[in-house]
């Protein structure tokens, strides 16, 4: 499956920039890591659980950056394996551009599963992706934002869209 | 007036009550002192080449008895194949090896790298996880078609490409075939596909190895439908244990389909561990492991041609067939798509000149091998599926244009090398009308447009080949193996009797079927018979069964050896009556002599036989036992007329099947009920290919239908109740029972009927574009057909 979004951050290009190299902003922002350690030039070790349908497992992998185009672009590839799970793969490539007020991070994302969780999950995988992306970029926007009053505004008011899809 | 007993008696299924009270010996129930778990851990990538396999963490962990992996395989066989087809050009086809666990590279998900023996299952599982596995993943291999181009990535690297054979049959027509095309009144075409399905046996596959160094004799018990032929593979052909040292059992097996005829490595691996490690080790099949290790069925893309003159006599057909393989040749597989489905291209119809190109590919996915019916499905399906084309576009019934273009005169022989003994297509049509009411058919159309819904009725033939086979034909053919079958009847001393089968039932009923026809034989109740099938230790030899051959080759077997027994006995009768042999009659159980009222008992002939006391031993031998072995002339052809009516709801483009109607030609019938219950359960394949069964892969080679939330099995309300009759009887000429097989018929017969009922109603609903849907024909295709 492939995605492209974009996200805005209250943040300048240069700070988005080095946050997207940071091992310690990538564990706080991918879903579901527990561990996460490396240097950009040599790769993370990442640890993540995560449930995919009816399959969780815990998924030991490789982060990786390339494509470094400093202060731009660079591409975030990650493949891990979950055991009896199978695999993920997954990767994004991440363009940043200056925007009023901060900065537009725009990515692509590109995931493929395989073992189980192809066999049990492949229906619900493109929206697991999406999901994870979102969630990556989200968390990733608000661990560079820093907490804020409009974050937590804006953290209602998205409960209140989910809770009113439901009602509604 | 129907019987109580014997031949044509409706005999209550015996075997049911221990299957219904969950008293039934499945392989699975084996359990054997000491007995370690193996847990394969199977490829996760379509393709890959194993850079490192490391056990070392995983081989210390608790519980664990040993690792292998592939190289513990080196200098011991592979997987064989039985059937060696020969291609176009007289080349024969390529052969890969496949290895029990993976040497080198991985071909499929599923694919199996290691074997981790332990204490426990659980414990096995966990040291799976400690392995480290370092596969290089490579571009997959699934669509066969691109599986062809020069550029495509290579399943095999040995190979030249991914091309097991390029098949023609019949090769010496390929030129008339084309002329007759060429100059036809009218020309159909039809491209199909033929959808990859997954027997899916209630019961898992489950294997378990045995061994006893005291004797150096090896066990296997397996879910086998020929215990006999998987002794032969694997014990010649991949571990090198002679027969005397290897007893193969196929206990109670719940249903095979196909899937279980083919040698697969997790019984190779349980018996050479047992061996190496001087203790049990058993393996049982999850339903997921299930999915990505038994043999797939069907997966054929077609496109057929069918040539008719001006009167709308059908004068040629020609067919171009792309056939998957999957990764390795499985047991049977090159049979399938040649020798099992371009025999039957001429179906119930006298067209004079047919050709069929089949291309058999490799990819990255399961194998694909025999599924009920096996190649004979594919061939009704593309022929009847034209046929009901043509029809619309000639503009003339569907039922008539079939019915002229009958086989009438039989034997007939066919332009694609059988000969039909007996027949009769238009009884079976006619029954069928009768049958399934379909004068009746447009006020139900009426109702149901009354209702909002869309109604089709679909009208097919079928004929196939069962009865498999005359050893010298298929000798010819590539078959690797003769297709004889073997019974032992031993008369025990107090009269009851022993038959020894080569048949194997898990499903069928031989356990009620058999002991009918000795009992009709001998005049004696058929519960004082029992049949003794799938131990290789107890039966003479047995090819197993598959092709609906039990009765018709086993049961011929059987006959030939009962008829040495009652031979035997009027001997040992003229001696106690003190009559001339040939004076010896044998009625309701006793001999008597003809024209006196002088007789004795079936009980005092075999007591005289195990205790000879007063005994003509200067001429016979004491005992009363008897083997024949029975290797058929020809095959059998069962034919039949089937019949669906389905409702199509617009909204929404689901189709049901509200009528389902069969007429068949079995020859003569064992059982009444027994054969119903066969037909019944193949209708319901038939309608689970053609509405809901699709075995999916994703471009990379990952199976995504490897649960029942994503592969959809037919559920009872989604078939109706089937209207069947067998009642039209031309029995077969050549086998001593004159039966011909049902076991694959329903499964055979009713896809078509159900797509060509499908298409009917669109058509008469409006939907004048839809000349074909694809199955399984799942609400969404409908959908997008209707409005497409």
């Amino acid at each position: 499956m492939n995605l492209s979004e974009s996200k805005f951050i209250a943040a300048d290009r240069d700070t988005v920039w080095q946050a997207l190299l940071s091992a310690d902003m990538l564990k706080e922002c991918v879903p579901g890591c527990t561990e996460m350690a490396g240097s950009p030039a040599e790769g993370f070790e990442a640890t993540v659980v995560q449930k995919v349908g009816p399959v969780k497992a815990t998924f030991k992998g490789a982060v990786t950056l390339s494509d470094i185009v400093e202060g731009q672009s660079l591409m975030l590839s990650g493949e891990g394996k979950g055991g009896a799970a199978g695999f993920a793969k997954g990767s994004a490539n991440v363009t940043l551009s200056d925007q009023d007020g901060g900065t537009l991070l725009s990515y692509e994302v590109e995931a493929k599963v395989g073992g189980k969780l192809a066999q049990l999950g492949s229906r619900i995988i493109d929206g697991f992706a999406k999901k994870m992306a979102d969630q990556f970029f989200e968390n990733f926007r608000s661990a560079v934002e820093g907490p804020s009053d409009e974050e937590t505004k804006e953290d209602t008011a998205e409960k209140k869209g989910w809770f009113k899809k439901i009602i509604g | 007036m129907p019987k109580d007993s014997g031949i044509g008696a409706s005999s209550k299924r015996r075997e049911d009550i221990r299957f219904l009270t969950g008293t039934g010996q499945y392989s699975d129930d084996i359990n054997i002192h000491g007995q370690a778990h193996v847990y394969f851990l199977r490829s996760d990538v379509a393709h890959g080449r194993i850079n490192k396999i490391d056990t070392a963490a995983a081989s210390a962990m608790p519980g664990v008895v040993r690792i292998f992996t592939g190289a513990d395989f080196e200098g011991i066989g592979g997987l064989p194949c039985g059937w060696q087809v020969t291609d176009r050009f007289g080349a024969v086809m390529k052969e890969p090896a496949h290895p029990v666990l993976a040497q080198g590279k991985v071909r499929h998900v599923g694919d199996p790298i290691c074997a981790i023996v332990a204490d426990t299952l659980e414990q096995a599982k966990d040291a799976a996880e400690a392995i480290e596995l370092d596969i290089a993943e490579l571009p997959a291999v699934v669509n066969m078609k691109d599986a062809l181009k020069p550029t495509s990535a290579k399943v095999h690297d040995d190979l030249s490409d991914n091309l097991c054979y390029d098949w023609g049959f019949v090769e010496d027509n390929r030129d008339a075939v084309d002329q007759a095309i060429k100059n036809a009144a009218h020309v159909t075409t039809l491209e199909l596909v033929n959808n990859r399905l997954v027997a899916n046996p209630m019961e898992p596959r489950v294997a378990v190895g045995d061994y006893n160094r005291a004797n150096d004799e090896s066990t296997l018990y397996t879910t086998s439908q020929n215990p006999h032929v998987i002794r032969l593979l694997m014990g010649a052909f991949v571990l090198g244990i002679p027969e005397h040292k290897l007893r193969v059992v196929a206990p109670d097996v719940g249903g095979g389909f196909g899937t279980k005829i083919f040698h697969y490595a997790e019984e190779a691996f349980c018996t050479f561990a047992a061996r190496q490690l001087n203790r049990a080790v058993k393996w049982t099949s999850s339903r997921s492991e299930a999915f990505m290790s038994d043999a797939h069925g069907r997966d054929h893309v077609t496109k057929i041609e069918l040539a008719l003159d001006a009167d709308n006599n059908f004068t040629a057909v020609r067919t171009e067939t792309y056939a998957n393989m999957g990764a390795y040749l499985s047991t049977f597989a090159p049979s399938v798509p040649t020798w099992l489905h371009g025999t039957l291209m001429a179906g119930t119809y006298k067209t004079p000149l047919i050709y069929v190109n089949v291309k058999a590919v490799f990819t990255n996915t399961v194998p694909v091998d025999a599924y009920r019916g096996a190649g004979r499905p594919e061939a009704t399906y593309q022929l009847e599926r034209v046929i009901d084309k043509a029809a619309r576009e000639l503009g003339v019934d569907p039922i008539a244009l079939r019915r002229q273009n009958f086989i009438t005169q039989f034997p007939y022989a066919t332009p694609v090398a059988v000969e039909y003994d007996t027949g009769d297509y238009e009884a079976t049509m006619a029954k069928l009308e009768e049958i399934a009411d379909l004068s009746g058919f447009e006020a139900r159309r009426k109702a149901s447009e009354a209702k909002g819904k869309l109604r089709g009725l679909g009208v097919n033939c079928y004929i196939e080949a069962c009865g498999i086979a005359p050893s010298n034909l298929v000798g010819q053919l590539g078959a690797r193996a003769g297709l004889y079958d073997a019974a032992t009847v031993r008369v025990n001393a107090t009269g009851s009797i022993s038959v020894m089968v080569g048949a194997h039932s898990h499903g069928q009923g031989h356990e009620t079927a058999f002991p009918q026809v000795v009992a009709e034989m001998l005049g004696i109740d058929e519960n004082m018979i029992d049949i003794v099938h799938g131990d290789s230790s107890k039966i003479p030899f047995g090819m197993g069964t598959y092709g609906s051959r039990s009765i018709a080759v086993c049961g011929s077997a059987m006959v030939r050896a009962t008829e040495k027994i009652i031979n035997k006995a009027k001997k040992i009768a003229s001696h106690l009556l003190e009559a001339s042999e040939a004076d010896i009659e044998l009625k309701g159980g006793h001999f008597s002599v003809k024209g006196t009222d002088k007789s004795c008992a079936w009980g005092d002939v075999t007591l005289a036989a195990y205790v000879p006391h007063n005994y003509p031993l200067e001429d016979i031998e004491p005992g009363l036992e008897e083997t024949a072995f029975y290797d058929p002339s020809n095959f059998t052809y069962p034919s039949g007329a089937y019949a669906c009516e389905v409702e199509i709801d617009p909204d929404t483009g689901k189709v049901t099947v509200e009528r389902f109607s069969a007429a068949d030609d079995f020859g003569n019938v064992i059982n009444p009920m027994i054969v119903t219950g066969q037909v019944h359960g193949g209708i319901g394949q038939g309608i689970g290919q053609a509405l809901l069964e699709n075995c999916a892969y994703d471009e990379n080679g990952q199976l995504l239908s490897a649960s029942y939330m994503d592969y959809a099995m037919p559920r009872a309300s989604d078939v109706p109740f089937y209207t069947v009759d067998h009642s039209c009887q031309t029995p077969c000429t050549h086998n001593p029972l004159g039966v011909k097989g049902c076991g694959e018929a329903g499964a055979i017969g009713s896809p078509p009927a159900v797509v060509n009922a499908v298409v009917d109603a669109l058509q008469s609903g409006g939907f004048k574009h839809v000349t074909h849907i694809d199955m399984p024909v799942s609400p969404s295709r409908v959908w997008a057909a209707m409005n497409g």
